[in-house]
């Protein structure tokens, strides 16, 4: 049964959209050489040749275009809460071009694999992950630009 | 710089223990496989000055000291040990490690050892509790995101990009089962058709049932020696198989292919493409999974069309076909066509993974790399009864552990 609290499945990761601004991931970007990461680098920049200790954190673009994807047909082991019964998802890497980088992620319900093709664009959207206690725990997903399955959070 | 020819050591024993799921304790594998090496090399326990064990991460303690839980078990004489852990690759870094001290004339002879016992189904993080600052559990928590998940996604970008069909992939595990039959190690030894491959259940989009590798027990071991040593001692097989070239790079930055357990790749924004990093080859340029191999040839000081058979880490079917050009067997997009052509199957140009591979054997993660040198050592003496390649003079094994460790040896005659 839906909660009615809604809470992210982890802290700093991602906006959630509140008071109509957009969802989006929260991503580092270091202040001296540009290079970005996801989740945020706090203490080094994974670039080899900078050795900077200041981040700061940024939206990363809410499109991007699918590098690949693929599904979970047998449910996932703990610490993943399924719910019951299982229902099968997928999952999408997604190139981000600005960033010039790919993010995993679950796409919302609703879509197949052949809904999806490498090179489709699509926008991130911020959906349940689960529930528990009354509480709805919320993750980013990707969802295909131009179809109708949406997340609902 | 020593010379290339200094740093050959000497495979005078390899032994292994069968693949199965016994759920017995890891160590009775490893010793079996252990006491299988040494006599293979007509060597004793005491003749050991250096033990070199592979960690498993799911057997508690004991696991994460393999050297030393292998030493008590054979019965302590004052022998030094290492005890690694890297992922898939913890095999190959413990043949590393054994070889260093050889090559640095630190001891003549070393036990390299790696045993698993595995629990069912998916691999799940290890450990308890929550740990929301270790990526391997969170990307099983905020994703579902299994290792075939990862297996999927490679492969269904090879079929986006090179045209590979399902049925390229059945084929792969069509022709590792077959590799596999007179395989007495290989825990799998039974015959599939690719419409038996195609009706098995889809895990990850487009992966079957069939085509993701198990996880098994298992256990494998080697004896390594100074090449003087060697030669001073009779009683080893022949002819002598040595090991040439041992690489364990890591990525080069940017690291633009998603790797487990990770939620995004390193980003190019700044750097532009991938550099070519410490691993030896400008080569690194294409990606860290071609520097593997790379790196092993370069220190070999050979190349890829040297090469009479690689057994390589076929975590799925379609991942073989990545390998085949990861390895240098072919170019970029024609590992379809070196498999239709039979070029990598037993009695082709290039045999690959004639020990029925992953297929055959399901993953024993801390024995998988030592026993792909094992298998190498029996085809170069041409004792691979049943699955021969024949006039094996070179092989090559490539592997990629988690977490950025890449792994490949070199092996001749």
């Amino acid at each position: 049964m839906a909660g009615t609290t809604q809470v992210p499945a982890i802290d700093g990761w991602f906006t959630t959209g509140d008071a109509g601004a957009a969802p989006a991931l929260l991503g580092s970007r270091c202040t001296e050489c540009g290079t970005y990461a996801f989740p945020a680098e706090q203490s080094f920049c994974r670039n080899p040749d900078c050795s900077s200790t200041t981040f700061e954190t940024v939206e990363l673009s809410r499109r991007g275009r699918i590098w690949s994807y693929t599904d979970a047909r047998y449910q996932p082991p703990p610490p993943y809460v399924a719910a019951d019964p299982y229902v099968p998802f997928c999952l999408a890497a997604v190139e981000l071009a600005a960033e010039k980088l790919v993010v995993m992620g679950q796409v919302v319900p609703g879509v197949t694999v052949d809904d999806l093709t490498v090179g489709d664009e699509v926008e991130l959207v911020v959906d349940t992950l689960y529930s528990e206690d009354g509480t709805d725990y919320l993750v980013w997903k990707w969802r295909p630009i131009g179809t109708t399955a949406i997340g609902e959070a | 710089m020593p010379d290339d020819r200094d740093k050959k050591v000497a495979v005078l024993g390899a032994g292994m223990h069968e693949w199965g799921k016994w759920g017995r304790p890891f160590v009775e594998y490893g010793l079996a496989a252990a006491r299988d090496a040494m006599a293979d090399a007509g060597l004793g326990w005491r003749d050991m000055q250096f033990v070199s064990g592979a960690d498993t991460i799911r057997n508690g303690y004991p696991g994460f000291v393999s050297g030393a839980t292998f030493a008590q078990a054979l019965g302590w004489t004052g022998a030094r040990v290492s005890s690694v852990y890297a992922a898939c690759a913890s095999g190959a870094v413990a043949i590393a490690n054994a070889r260093a001290q050889i090559l640095a004339g630190l001891c003549d002879v070393a036990l390299v050892v790696g045993a698993d016992t595995t629990p069912k189904g998916f691999f799940a993080p290890v450990g308890g509790g929550d740990r929301k600052n270790d990526p391997d559990w969170l990307r099983f928590h905020l994703m579902g995101a299994t290792n075939p998940t990862y297996f999927g996604l490679y492969a269904r970008r090879r079929m986006d990009r090179f045209g590979a069909t399902e049925e390229d992939f059945a084929q792969v595990k069509v022709k590792n089962a077959r590799h596999g039959l007179a395989n007495p190690y290989a825990r799998y030894r039974k015959e599939v058709t690719v419409d038996e491959v195609l009706a098995s259940p889809m895990v990850a989009d487009p992966l079957r049932l069939l085509e993701i590798c198990a996880t098994s027990d298992g256990g494998a071991a080697l004896v390594l020696t100074s090449m003087e040593f060697a030669r001073r001692h009779a009683g080893g097989a022949e002819p002598l198989v040595t090991i040439d070239a041992v690489s364990t790079v890591t990525p080069a930055f940017p690291n633009t292919v998603i790797e487990m357990p990770n939620f995004s790749t390193d980003s190019a924004a700044a750097t532009g493409g991938p550099d070519a990093g410490n691993s030896g080859a400008a080569v690194a340029a294409a990606g860290f999974r071609p520097s593997i191999a790379t790196a092993a040839y370069a220190e070999a000081g050979i190349g890829p069309e040297d090469v009479s058979l690689a057994e390589v880490y076929d975590l799925s079917s379609a991942l073989e076909l990545d390998w085949y050009e990861d390895i240098g067997l072919c170019g970029e997009g024609e590992a379809e066509k070196l498999l239709r052509d039979g070029a990598t199957s037993l009695g082709g140009r290039v045999p690959v993974n004639p020990s029925g591979g992953l297929s055959c054997f399901g993953e024993a993660i801390p024995a998988q790399a030592i026993a792909q040198v094992c298998e190498c050592v029996w085809q170069l003496r041409g004792t691979a009864t049943g699955h021969q390649v024949e006039g094996a003079r070179v092989a090559v094994t490539a592997n990629q552990g988690l977490f950025g460790h890449g792994s490949s040896v070199l092996l001749s005659r």
